[in-house]
């Protein structure tokens, strides 16, 4: 199981219609992005889930600091006025 | 060729089906043998997709054999119960697993000769043929994606990789004759346009081999004399322990199903 530790990791996305965004499914190991799409479609997609993959090394990921969530997201909890909910919707609108 | 003489005999068409069908039984029942036993959880999984898509194959020839010889025998009796002998796959695909590098290079070799085939067979003159084989191209192409890629990277590796892929393939390249070894069955079915000529395959393959093992930076064994035939029900010992295996169950408990 040596080579398998050896394995990079790779995020998998899935798209699971044509006209919808690719969305993260999981993480596998793979020695190259070709073996990532081969695992991806043999674990991701055998019961037809999706239509297109996309692979990313996870390495080749930047998240955000969990660290700097104070500073990053919780400026944004009290400005209510940045949800379109101020708005008056005329009667005439249905579908909004 | 004229179309006058060109009448399908069914015992031909049966003949064509078993052999056809006992490739994909067979090597799908070799490779789920590592179910559990591969060298990483993904590639467990995807050698047991490979072996499930061959099963499927089977089920369909076989099924189909079992309507031609007219007896009332099912795709599972067919499968599951016959004899030794009267198994009639080429003999490369019984040979077993070995290391991964030996099941890659027999996967590839006889993934690119069902991929020629298959893409042939689809214009057959036999309609369920061509809707089967239409059907399994597109899964060998699958296949051959990944055991192509891994000789690739095996042949293409370490040392040590590229010289047991090297040695897998000087082990099993004399069984490769088989593959095109044409005997009256297949001159029959050309014949009638029913089944692809073994000839225009081979071409192929050797083609289709050649750029793969350039990439995969390994050596073309040369051709050596070759004496087994599984297409006539000649053998080697390594069928037997795997029938064995794939049969027990069907033997012990006759008809079971769950």
């Amino acid at each position: 199981m040596q080579d398998d530790r050896d394995w990079p990791l790779y995020e998998i996305f899935v798209r699971a219609r044509g006209g919808l965004d690719h969305k993260h499914a999981g993480s596998l190991h793979a020695a190259d992005a070709r073996m990532a799409i081969d695992h991806a479609r043999d674990l991701y997609t055998r019961r037809e889930e999706g239509v297109s993959l996309w692979v990313v090394r996870s390495s080749d990921i930047t998240a955000s600091d969990p660290a700097e969530a104070d500073s990053l997201f919780e400026p944004a909890r009290d400005k209510i006025y940045r949800h379109p909910t101020f708005y008056a919707i005329p009667d005439e609108v249905k579908t909004l | 060729m004229s179309a006058a003489a060109t009448t399908v005999r069914g015992a031909d068409l049966l003949r064509y089906a078993l052999r056809l069908g006992d490739l994909s039984l067979v090597l799908g029942q070799r490779l789920g043998e590592w179910v559990g036993h591969a060298p990483a959880i993904e590639e467990d999984l995807g050698l047991a997709n490979i072996a499930l898509d061959l099963i499927g194959q089977a089920r369909l020839l076989l099924g189909y054999a079992g309507e031609i010889e007219g007896r009332g025998r099912g795709e599972d009796e067919i499968a599951f119960l016959r004899e030794h002998g009267e198994y009639l796959n080429p003999v490369l695909a019984e040979q077993p697993n070995g290391d991964f590098g030996q099941t890659v290079v027999r996967q590839v070799l006889i993934d690119v000769f069902q991929l020629e085939l298959y893409g042939r067979l689809a214009d057959s003159a036999d309609a369920r043929l061509a809707a089967i084989a239409g059907k399994s191209v597109k899964e060998t192409r699958y296949h051959l994606r990944y055991s192509g890629g891994w000789l690739v990277r095996l042949g293409d590796g370490t040392a040590e990789s590229r010289a047991r892929v090297q040695s897998a393939l000087e082990r099993l390249w004399p069984y490769t004759v088989e593959l095109f070894a044409e005997d009256d069955v297949d001159r029959a079915l050309a014949a009638c346009a029913v089944a692809p000529p073994l000839a225009a395959i081979q071409t192929a393959w050797s083609a289709r081999i050649d750029q793969l093992l350039g990439e995969a930076t390994l050596e073309r064994p040369r051709d050596r004399p070759y004496a087994w035939f599984g297409k006539r029900g000649e053998h080697s010992e390594h069928l037997g322990y795997l029938l064995a295996d794939m049969q027990h169950l069907q033997r012990t408990y006759p008809g079971a199903r769950w």
